[in-house]
């Protein structure tokens, strides 16, 4: 088997370290997975029972099929819960390690920011924020090709979106200088 | 025929330059989803749907079922070059299309890989030309308690039949089934479980929890994994198209065999992934040269992908005909028709009759135009793995979040698929499977309609349900199914220990 041929290769320089020490392992998120369930399981469930989960003359109250499901809901967390317990091969299993938990935040938190800017700035605006700025820190590509790169694509969007179909978007102050 | 009539009918509608060139365009963002790690067919169609709603009917499904088309073609390229499977059904196809590439043979495992996908997917859209309408006049006959007994059959063998922890399936589904209860109550018109928030009057969007789910969710998984790679460049030539298209007569049991498979997986909730699987091992357990299997044997990319194309397919079937998705893309696929006011089920076919046939013709066409286009174009698609992950990520990251937005206008809406997209990234890492909760999200309202209808119906009796033979044997099946496990580990245990008695 020859691998002379190989043309495509890309790096990954911020890549995971394989030996990072786990924060958390599968057991312990699906004991808190299986309780917070039973938790929204219960205030449903309560709801349901509030608006009405019985029997009218015409037939069942509206909060009848929601609170059969609650109580589903709420009996399948708590197998799994007693099961996550007792599973010897979740405890085992590493939920996520540290340096995969610093890659996952370093997209989590931007998406967040991104997300909060996009009501003050609009869309657009924080889009190109987000594309440039990622690629710059988390990618640590030039500078200029992520600027570029971050414009371009927010160009086309604008274009796709606000010009050719019609699809209304949030927008800042930017765009009403502009007279969108 | 009137089935063959309908299907010219389909044709004339499509055959618009405007359409071919929506057709194109579907093809070309579908290969190009499929073939970006982090992104696959039904995130592709959940995060592109917004482009559509502009859109007819009829351009919409067929650009959307072309990007689909495309997301199923492109899962191959990166299996093949690279070994990263786009798709978890492209799994299958990397144990010998990889090897194949490393012998210098990417082009015609590349070739194998398209054409047996093609060849999968034109026998399901034969399926359905034929049995599709069949099942729908079949099911315009049916009543609330018969479509409530289809979906709790759907539900049941999601629960019976997966092959994840049960209590985990089921959880997904109640939560799936709650989620669609909140707002308002269609049929009383009173509100439930919005605890006062007048965000959650509307309810949880269907789609805005899709994107969450697939869209942010696939992103937190995939920055988890380290994302060097090293791959093959292939250019396909077009002798080795048609050598590898000499050969194919040879395979035709393999290919029948995976083609069945397919479409019987694809209709049943069973997906493309395990059809895939199970395609591969036949192919390797009938095979007279068991060892050369996994070591770059043509046949066994043959077999995965006409399988796993076959069952991508099949899934729409029961979509079309009964309103209730084969699998998670389908599943979007219906959201995508609600949105624009059709009602799926078996009325589509009397209603919207143009809208149907276009969509079908559009399943022929989309794959003849996306053999052509995937076998032309491979090269540029393989460099497109060139562009670093952290370009692509951000810009997932704001189509996700224009997707969101579009659907209802509501920056609540931003906020809940981000919800969704941590919900989405824990689920899959603990184990709870997420298409049942995205079928449970799509037909909860129907199901307690249904449920509701039947019950006002017969004034509460839960009889109705076992009323007449129809209806009787669909809740039957699906209570047995539901309890499959069960029963089937009873029935070995029978047969064990009669085996020993007879020997």
């Amino acid at each position: 088997m020859s691998n002379t041929d190989i043309e495509i290769v890309v790096e990954d320089p911020t890549a995971p370290e394989a030996d990072s020490p786990q924060v958390a392992s599968v057991r312990a998120v699906d004991v808190v997975v299986c309780l917070l369930l039973l938790a929204l399981a219960l205030t449903l469930g309560y709801d349901n029972w509030r608006t009405g989960a019985g029997w009218e003359s015409t037939g069942p109250q509206s909060g009848y099929f929601p609170f059969y499901l609650s109580i589903i809901l709420g009996g399948a967390s708590l197998y799994g819960l007693v099961a996550a317990f007792l599973s010897r091969k979740e405890a085992s299993e590493v939920f996520v390690t540290r340096a995969q938990l610093r890659r996952v935040m370093a997209v989590l938190v931007p998406t967040l920011l991104f997300c909060l800017a996009m009501q003050f700035l609009g869309l657009y605006v924080a889009s190109f924020l987000l594309i440039a700025g990622f690629m710059r820190m988390v990618g640590k590509i030039a500078l200029w090709k992520s600027l570029l790169t971050a414009l371009v694509f927010t160009a086309v969007m604008f274009v796709t979106f606000d010009i050719a179909f019609d699809v209304i978007m949030p927008k800042g102050p930017l765009e009403a200088a502009l007279g969108r | 025929m009137e089935a063959l009539g309908l299907l010219m009918h389909g044709f004339a509608v499509l055959l618009t330059w405007k359409t071919l060139l929506l057709m194109m365009l579907g093809l070309v963002l579908g290969i190009f989803v499929g073939v970006l790690p982090g992104l696959g067919g039904p995130n592709g169609v959940a995060i592109l749907l917004p482009l559509t709603f502009t859109m007819d009917p009829t351009s919409a499904i067929v650009m959307l079922s072309c990007i689909y088309w495309g997301a199923l073609f492109g899962g191959a390229i990166t299996s093949i070059l690279f070994n990263i499977p786009g798709e978890a059904w492209s799994v299958a196809t990397t144990f010998d299309g990889y090897p194949m590439a490393q012998q210098g043979r990417a082009a015609e495992a590349l070739t194998a890989a398209f054409t047996s996908s093609f060849i999968g997917s034109l026998v399901a859209v034969m399926l359905i030309t034929f049995l599709a309408p069949m099942i729908s006049s079949f099911a315009l006959k049916f009543g609330p308690p018969e479509f409530f007994a289809v979906y709790l059959l759907t539900f049941c063998s999601f629960v019976g039949l997966g092959r994840e922890a049960k209590h985990k399936t089921v959880i997904s589904m109640s939560l799936g089934l709650l989620l669609a209860g909140i707002g308002m109550d269609t049929v009383s018109g009173q509100l439930r479980m919005t605890f006062g928030s007048a965000e959650l009057l509307r309810g949880v969007n269907f789609l805005v929890a899709v994107i969450g789910l697939f869209g942010i969710s696939e992103i937190l998984l995939t920055m988890e994994e380290r994302l060097a790679l090293r791959g093959h460049a292939a250019g396909i030539s077009l002798r080795v198209v048609l050598s590898v298209w000499k050969d194919l007569p040879k395979y035709w049991v393999t290919l029948f065999r995976s083609s069945f498979i397919g479409c019987w997986l694809g209709i049943t909730p069973g997906g493309a992934i395990a059809a895939s699987f199970m395609g591969y091992n036949l192919a390797k357990r009938f095979s007279k040269d068991q060892d050369s299997f996994g070591k770059g044997r043509i046949e066994g990319v043959f077999a995965p992908e006409t399988a796993a194309h076959a069952s991508g397919t099949a899934a729409l079937l029961p979509m079309l005909a009964l309103g209730i998705p084969g699998s998670g893309t389908a599943a979007i696929l219906l959201g995508g028709l609600m949105v624009w006011g059709l009602n799926p089920g078996p009325l589509l076919f009397v209603e919207h009759k143009d809208f149907v046939w276009g969509l079908i013709a559009s399943m022929y066409l989309g794959n003849v135009v996306g053999l052509v286009l995937v076998l032309t174009t491979v090269p540029i698609f393989a460099s497109i793995l060139r562009v670093p992950f952290a370009a692509v990520a951000p810009m997932i990251v704001v189509s996700c979040a224009i997707g969101a937005y579009a659907i209802q206008n509501a920056m609540f809406d931003i906020w809940l698929m981000l919800g969704f997209g941590v919900v989405g990234y824990a689920f899959k890492k603990i184990g709870i499977p997420l298409a049942p909760f995205t079928l449970a999200l799509v037909l909860g309202n129907r199901a307690e309609d249904a449920f509701r209808l039947s019950m006002i119906g017969s004034g509460g009796d839960m009889k109705v349900f076992w009323s007449n033979g129809l209806v009787g044997s669909i809740t039957t099946l699906a209570i047995v199914l539901l309890f499959w496990p069960v029963i089937d580990k009873a029935f070995s245990s029978v047969t064990r220990m009669l085996r020993p008695a007879k020997a």
